[in-house]
């Protein structure tokens, strides 16, 4: 039985439920949050309702089953314009979104990483801004999603065991001095909350069979439904949004499974569809009263677009690693996720190991490419380890999600294009990055090393970020719209900028917060 | 790979080739996997010499000098699915055809430095790339590529907790608490 078979079903016409666009880590809390206070809502996901029982151990089958497939079209000096021209995303489409195949990492970004203009400076061709909201003020919500996520290392969570990949990096840490772990994970160490202990599968990316990982899918979407005040609403792909002539939005017009538009009244709208899709729908959602699109006044709609530095570095060994079993990010260092200006950039970066298949190193490797160099390193395959460089990427103002209007979808709305081009500073963190990585290798005996470019992005940030004053972005500190009271970014698009650390866990914590103070405002009559 | 309702198709689908091939090494993950050492892969569009320079190419393109023929079998078979599609199909018999010409008629005949000498000035054409990126990833994905490079695939959908996720003991375990306990275990720091 399909968790929505039982659920309560609202009224097209019911003008007094909250939409949620998008059941991901930021929607899927949010609606759950908003459900647990009695607040009555409809979630409208773009994708299809896939179960545990439906994931593959097969990393091209699972993507043809859980990836964002709709074309989007690339522009900018970044690599994947490329290599990659129709993908530059790896996001899920699918119940749960990206929380089905995130890794897990759950770190807090560090106080520092909030006030990044202050801290870091101007920084030329860089857009940096502090956020409207300190450390403080989210720290109490991040005890709470660690504990609601079972974040290991975190409240009692004991850490998960290393794998074969860990091993290898724990060596290489110790020679060069930093400390290494297995990491804050939102996968279960133990049994917990009714979920099991995590069983090493290594398919953390294809979705967690046993969910062991936490995922909006078997976590919050249920427990929202259970209240009787969520309804669930798979295969909708919202096409924009209405407001009235006082300018608050009043509804919400999707594309059903059978692809017939429907519109769903609101009392409020709260968006949260990734980075690319969230100022999409905005921009698709341009009227009289706002040309530019929705909460657009400022041209800061789509702007800011951030997708972490990042890089990959592998190593190759006389003996075995089989990197491939277990936790696909099964260690963390974080040493150099510190503002260290000495080290000639700004910001900072973690590695945490990673590792793909034998399809998705073919395919990611280096792509393009041909001959012994590429097949040399297929050939050591087993013996190979892997870490993931994820840093902060400066937020750019032509860094940009904008409509591309020669290129329509299936319901004939302008598809999106990703503009990116590589800062100074984050090209001189990859080199930092891929120079520490590969001196960690060489000095657990590493034979040879592969510098890996950037993966389509699976952080995808700002766009709709948060800021003090109106004219510098599109939200407040609670990421309700500076232009329209009753609509709300409620995902990573509110982030005003990228931090080093993995985005999930701040993701949901504003999610937690957010909630909280709708639910105020509603109370209040305020909205 | 060869029943008889595929021998029988191939007989009735005259337009189609057959490719064949004999296992190189009688020992080894691939000979395990295989029923016996001689293989055959029936073509429903390609000729037999267009699926043999084809799987000449792609050992070209990305050489791994120990692995069977079998394997890069997959990507014939999987050019042989798309190039229903005639633009495709077009584009592999011209590559082919100009590849044999400049070869005096036989691109096959050549050795294999000769036949890259031959092939490297087409790297990015669309005969090279249609190849190459369908390789990248017909080649890769198949159960034989897997058990020859040691990945086991679904094999991991159970999990490894029991099955050697923390085998590697080249390198000193790492100590706890920084290298976790396993689900059983309590911690003791």
């Amino acid at each position: 039985m399909a968790m929505t078979d039982n659920q309560k079903r609202f009224a097209h016409d019911d003008d007094s439920v909250v939409v949620v666009i998008g059941s991901g880590a930021g929607g899927g809390t949010l609606a759950n949050e908003l459900a647990q206070q009695g607040i009555d809502v409809v979630v409208l996901e773009a994708g299809a309702l896939h179960t545990t029982a439906d994931f593959l151990a097969d990393e091209w089958a699972s993507f043809a089953q859980l990836a964002w497939l709709d074309t989007r079209t690339t522009s900018g000096s970044w690599r994947l314009a490329k290599d990659f021209p129709n993908l530059p995303a790896w996001i899920v489409k699918s119940v749960g979104g990206t929380t089905v195949h995130w890794a897990g990492a759950s770190l807090r970004f560090q106080p520092h990483e909030f006030a990044a203009l202050s801290n870091y400076g101007e920084v030329a061709g860089a857009n940096l801004l502090d956020w409207p909201l300190t450390y403080d003020d989210l720290a109490p919500y991040y005890d709470r999603a660690e504990k609601r996520m079972g974040v290991t290392r975190t409240h009692d969570n004991k850490g998960l065991p290393g794998n074969n990949n860990f091993k290898v990096m724990h060596a290489g840490a110790k020679n060069l001095g930093y400390s290494c772990n297995t990491g804050h994970m939102a996968i279960n160490s133990t049994v917990r909350d009714g979920r099991s202990a995590c069983q090493q599968r290594g398919f953390c990316f294809q979705g967690c069979k046993t969910g062991a990982k936490w995922s909006t899918l078997y976590t919050e979407l249920p427990a929202g439904i259970a209240t009787g005040h969520l309804e669930l609403r798979p295969e909708s792909h919202v096409a924009r949004i209405e407001h009235d002539d006082s300018g608050k939005v009043t509804a919400v017009v999707y594309f059903d499974a059978e692809g017939a538009a429907q519109r769903q009244k609101a009392r409020l709208v709260a968006v949260a569809g990734n980075s690319l899709e969230t100022p999409r729908l905005l921009l698709n959602s341009a009227s009289a009263a706002f040309p530019q699109g929705l909460a657009n006044g400022s041209d800061q709609v789509g702007r800011n677009y951030m997708r972490h530095m990042t890089g990959s570095v592998y190593a190759t060994f006389d003996e075995p690693v089989h990197m491939y079993r277990g936790t696909t990010m099964a260690g963390i260092i974080s040493e150099e996720s510190r503002h260290d200006p000495s080290r000639g950039f700004v910001g900072g970066y973690e590695m945490e190991t990673l590792s793909l298949g034998l399809p998705f190193m073919a395919a990611f490797l280096d792509p393009g490419a041909w001959g012994p160099r590429f097949t040399q390193a297929l050939d050591q395959y087993e013996n190979m380890a892997g870490m993931w460089l994820v840093g902060e990427d400066l937020p750019q103002a032509s860094n940009r999600v904008s409509l591309n209007p020669d290129v329509i979808d299936r319901f004939g709305l302008p598809v999106a294009n990703v503009h990116y081009d590589d800062h100074p500073n984050d090209i001189a963190m990859r080199e930092h990055g891929y120079r520490q990585g590969a001196e960690l290798y060489r000095s657990v005996g590493a034979k040879d090393i592969y510098e890996v470019p950037p993966y389509p992005s699976t952080h995808n940030l700002g766009t709709c970020r948060m800021s003090a004053r109106p004219e510098d972005g599109v939200c407040n500190g609670y990421g309700q719209a500076h232009e329209i009271p009753n609509l709300f970014i409620s995902d990573g698009s509110q982030f005003t900028t990228s931090a080093a650390e993995n985005p999930t866990l701040t993701i949901v914590s504003l999610a937690l917060r957010q909630a909280e103070h709708i639910g105020q405002l509603m109370r209040q009559g305020a909205v | 790979m060869s029943s008889p309702t595929i021998s029988r198709r191939v007989f009735l689908k005259a337009s189609g080739g057959v490719l064949a091939g004999t296992l190189a090494f009688a020992s080894g993950p691939i000979a395990l996997l295989a029923p016996s050492r001689s293989w055959a892969m029936p073509l429903d569009t390609l000729s037999s010499h267009q699926g043999d320079v084809l799987l000449g190419v792609a050992r070209q393109i990305f050489p791994h000098p120990d692995m069977e023929d079998a394997v890069y079998a997959h990507v014939v078979k999987s050019l042989d699915r798309k190039a229903v599609d005639s633009a495709l199909l077009a584009i592999l018999d011209e590559g082919i055809v100009s590849l044999d010409q400049a070869a005096g008629g036989d691109w096959l005949a050549l050795d294999e430095a000769t036949r890259l000498k031959h092939l490297s000035p087409l790297a990015g054409s669309p005969f090279f790339e249609g190849i190459r990126g369908d390789a990248v990833v017909s080649l890769y994905d198949n159960p034989l590529a897997y058990a020859h490079f040691g990945y086991q695939g679904a094999e991991g959908d159970g999990g490894y907790l029991t099955k050697g996720f923390n085998d590697l003991t080249w390198l000193p375990d790492p100590p706890q608490p920084e290298g976790g306990y396993l689900p059983f275990e309590t911690p003791t720091a």
